[in-house]
Formats: structure tokens, C-alpha cells, sequence
């Protein structure tokens, strides 16, 4: 009993120094459970560069009770539609994503990996054709979720997890 | 029986009973080309032959074989003589072609280049080799050639030797192989090692990979020993192709206790790995891989066009 309340209270804490963090929002989306240090990479993945006028709080790092540490993005005003949910399953497959009215939770997702990911990643192989002729989309079936592992549908090699997150962080 | 699929792409496209029916048709070709006399199994059918990369065996056996059925060939042999060689995209070279033929036969240096042409053509594209991809035919000309001489696919010992990393052929065989058999022998030099996807289907499918560099040990024990060249064009620097070249050589005196039903196929053509001695060796089957690239892609080119 001692230990739940001591958990409890330790919950609260995390709570309320996350809040001071990054504070509550009206509406909009927030993203939750980001694996820790990967909150960058998922804005690259929903093309948010900060430009677009919308208010982007991002937290990294923070105290999590279930992930030890976690990154955490707050987009005031838009609501995040279903494939751009999915499309962070790339980066973060643990994630959640609470879509915010009225500072109120209205909608609570979890991330689910779809099973094909067609276009966002290009495929590992230089000799692959997706990656020389024009007009082509890359299309991969997901072979790993946890981590994301892709399986090119075109010339059936592997791209990894790490693969992935670099290219979206722009590093190769 | 016609195949349940429109294209060939990869050995995956098929079922085994799709594949034991090519095999089995192969066979019946051979009376065709023995009696001297064209077919009109394919009387007025257009086979278009797109190569990218040099080829003397599969482009002409595609073109025997459509001449052996009474059908007729167009080849863009020389690419650089064609619109490529001005920019033309490989989708719209078969959006041109596909007015002038039946079936299409590719071969691509990129990986999924069959792949995509069959996306967007509307008559039939067969896989002639994609990079360091897939070569369907081949293979199933190889199991022609294991089938006959050994008299089964079933539960043999297999091994193959040499480039298993960019040989497109030993990535086909190895799917294909190993629906017969539960064991598959991969001999390679440091670097050359069968593709980690392929190695990692293959023993989800519940199949022993044995990876190895060591060919002696194993020898003894093989039915069929599958060899392939070192393919220089597929390194990047001469010193890489320099560092793993004339690794393996296959010679009388390495044979010598070996099972006297040894098949040695390659699929040509070699450079340094197999001794012109061993030729004339009742081990030898590479020249016979040959007569039956025609048959089979007789059997193919019937199957796909047929209905």
C-alpha cells in the first residue's frame, strides 16, 4: 500500500513538472510517449518546421513512470489526422496521441504500425529502382514494429530502424 | 494449365505446382525442338526483348524459344542506341513497347525494375534479371536440369559457390530449392555471403542455412553443386573484386571423392572458377543448362501466353 501511494504521488509530481514544461493547451494535439530524444524526428515526419504559424511546444527528455524518459509535442489548433498518426509509428511506435478541445481530452489513440508504408522513406538500396527512376513511390511492407523494420516491396531489401530515423532527420 | 499469375517477376509468384507444371511442360517442348520444325503455338505472337545489360544466353534463348513456337522477336539490344539514352524513363520505354509486342522480357541493372514494368505495362513482363535481384528463368531452368539428371528435386544436397551476395541467380534458386529440400549449403568468400533477408526467409520458412567458406569439407556429401562467377561489374573499386577473385577453382583434383551423381551447374558465364578439365567430366552439366533455357522458357512463354 506504502509503495502504490509512494507511485501515486510520484506520478503527480512527473504530472506537474511536465506541465511546467510545457503547459496545457486548448486545443490542438498532443503527442505522448515519444521515445526519448526522437521528438525532432517526429516533427520531421509530420513536415512541421515551425514556419507554419502554429504554436509547437516540445519537450524532451522528461520524467516518465512508464518509459524512465520521454519526449512530448504539443501543436496548438491542428489536429492530427489519422495518417500522419501512423506516419510517426516510423520513429515511435510507443507513442500516444491525445486530441485536445476545450482543454479537454476528446480523443485518446494509440499509435498503430500499419502494415504497408508507401512514399515518407526511400528504400536503403542505391540500386534500387525506387531510387533511380522518376515517377515511382516507394512502397514497404513493415516486417518489425518494435523497433520498425521495412521490407522494400520492389527489390525486397531491408531498411532499419536507424536507416529510417536518419533519413528523416535529413542525415543521409 | 495456365499460370495464375500475368507476369514473372520472382520465383515467390509462383506456387509449387506451378512450378512442377513449367518443368513438366518444358519437358514436352523438347519434342518441338527436336523434330526441327517450328510450332504454331505462338503463331503471330511478338516477343519484345528490352536488355540493359549484356546478355548472350537468356536473350537468345528467349528468342529461340519464341522462334521454336512460331512467334517472332524485337530486341533492344543495344540501349544506348534507343530513347534511354536520352533520358526516357524505364515506364515510359514500356509504355512505347507494350504497342509492339505480346510479352515483354527485361533486364534491368536496378533491383524491382521487372517489378515496377509490370505495374505499368498492360501485356505480360518477364523477369530476365534485375541487378543483383532476381532471375526467375534461370532458376527454373536449373531445377529442369537438377530434375532430369538427378530424377527428383526432393531431399537433395545442395551447395552453392561463390558470389551468393550480388548473384541474382542463387538468390532465385535458393527460394526455389528449398521447397523440395530442408537444407541448402552456401560457400562464399568474406563479403559475398547470401543476403541476410534471403538467409533470414529462408530459415523463418524452417530451413537450414549452413554458411560456410569451407568447400572441401562439404563436397563429399553433395547431389548438386551450384557455381557462380565472381561478377567483377557489381564491386566498386578493382581492389574489392582483386581481394575475393579465384577464391574457389573447381578442378579434376578437387573432385576426386566425389558422389559419382554430382551435378555441377553454373550459369555461365565463368571466368576462373571451373577448370575447362572438369568439361568433359560426367559431373559437368552447364552446357546442358543451356538446352534447357530454351525448353523452359518455351514452357513459360506457353503458359503466359496461351490463354
Amino acid at each position: 500500500m506504502a509503495t502504490k501511494k509512494t507511485e501515486s504521488s510520484k506520478t503527480t509530481t512527473e504530472e506537474k513538472v511536465n506541465e511546467l514544461l510545457v503547459k496545457k493547451i486548448t486545443a490542438g494535439t498532443v503527442i505522448d510517449h515519444i521515445t526519448a530524444g526522437y521528438a525532432l524526428a517526429v516533427m520531421q515526419i509530420l513536415g512541421i518546421t515551425g514556419r507554419e504559424g502554429d504554436i509547437i511546444s516540445i519537450a524532451m527528455n522528461v520524467q516518465s513512470k512508464r518509459m524512465k524518459k520521454k519526449d512530448i509535442i504539443k501543436v496548438e489548433g491542428r489536429e492530427l489526422t489519422t495518417d500522419e498518426i501512423n506516419r510517426i509509428a516510423l520513429v515511435s511506435p510507443n507513442a500516444t496521441i491525445n486530441i485536445i478541445r476545450k482543454y479537454k481530452i476528446h480523443k485518446k489513440t494509440r499509435i498503430a504500425v500499419p502494415d504497408e508504408i508507401v512514399g515518407i522513406v526511400r528504400c536503403q538500396n542505391p540500386s534500387c529502382i525506387t531510387n533511380n527512376e522518376r515517377g515511382i513511390t516507394s512502397n514497404f511492407k513493415v516486417v518489425g514494429r518494435k523497433p520498425v523494420i521495412l521490407r522494400c516491396s520492389y527489390c525486397k531489401r531491408i531498411t532499419g530502424h536507424d536507416h529510417i530515423i536518419e533519413q528523416l532527420l535529413g542525415l543521409c | 494449365m495456365s499460370l495464375s499469375v500475368k507476369n514473372l517477376i520472382s520465383i515467390a509468384d509462383l506456387s509449387t505446382e506451378e512450378i512442377i507444371a513449367i518443368l513438366d511442360r518444358a519437358d514436352k517442348m523438347e519434342t518441338i525442338v527436336k523434330s526441327g520444325k517450328p510450332s504454331k503455338l505462338l503463331g503471330g505472337k511478338i516477343l519484345a526483348a528490352l536488355f540493359y545489360e549484356p546478355s548472350t544466353r537468356t536473350r537468345l534463348s528467349f528468342e529461340s524459344a519464341m522462334a521454336r513456337l512460331g512467334g517472332s522477336s524485337i530486341t533492344v539490344a543495344d540501349i544506348g542506341a534507343s530513347s534511354v539514352a536520352k533520358g526516357e524513363s524505364l515506364a515510359d520505354t514500356i509504355r512505347t513497347i507494350e504497342n509492339y509486342a505480346d510479352v515483354i522480357v527485361l533486364r534491368h541493372p536496378q533491383e524491382g525494375a521487372a517489378q515496377w514494368s509490370s505495374e505499368v505495362a498492360r501485356i505480360p513482363v518477364i523477369n530476365a534479371g534485375d541487378g543483383a535481384g532476381r532471375h526467375p528463368t534461370q532458376t527454373l531452368l536449373d531445377l529442369s536440369v537438377i530434375r532430369r539428371s538427378q530424377g527428383k528435386l526432393e531431399n537433395l544436397n545442395i551447395a552453392m559457390l561463390g558470389d551468393l551476395r550480388f548473384g541474382r541467380t542463387v538468390h532465385s534458386l535458393s527460394y526455389a530449392i528449398t521447397r523440395f529440400t530442408d537444407r541448402l549449403y552456401c560457400i562464399s568468400p568474406e563479403g559475398l555471403e547470401l543476403p541476410a533477408e534471403i538467409a533470414m526467409d529462408l530459415r523463418e520458412m524452417g530451413k537450414e542455412v549452413i554458411e560456410t567458406t569451407d568447400l572441401q569439407k562439404i563436397l563429399p556429401e553433395l547431389d548438386v553443386l551450384y557455381v557462380t562467377r565472381i561478377q567483377k561489374e557489381r564491386f566498386p573499386t578493382p581492389a574489392d573484386y582483386e581481394k575475393v577473385s579465384g577464391i574457389y577453382r573447381i578442378d579434376n583434383e578437387l573432385l576426386k571423392d566425389v558422389k559419382p551423381t554430382l551435378d555441377i551447374l553454373h550459369p555461365l558465364p565463368r571466368v576462373e572458377e571451373i577448370a575447362p578439365e572438369v568439361d568433359s567430366t560426367p559431373y559437368a552439366r552447364y552446357f546442358i543448362q543451356m538446352f534447357h533455357g530454351v525448353l523452359v522458357r518455351m514452357a513459360i512463354l506457353t503458359m503466359l501466353l496461351e490463354a
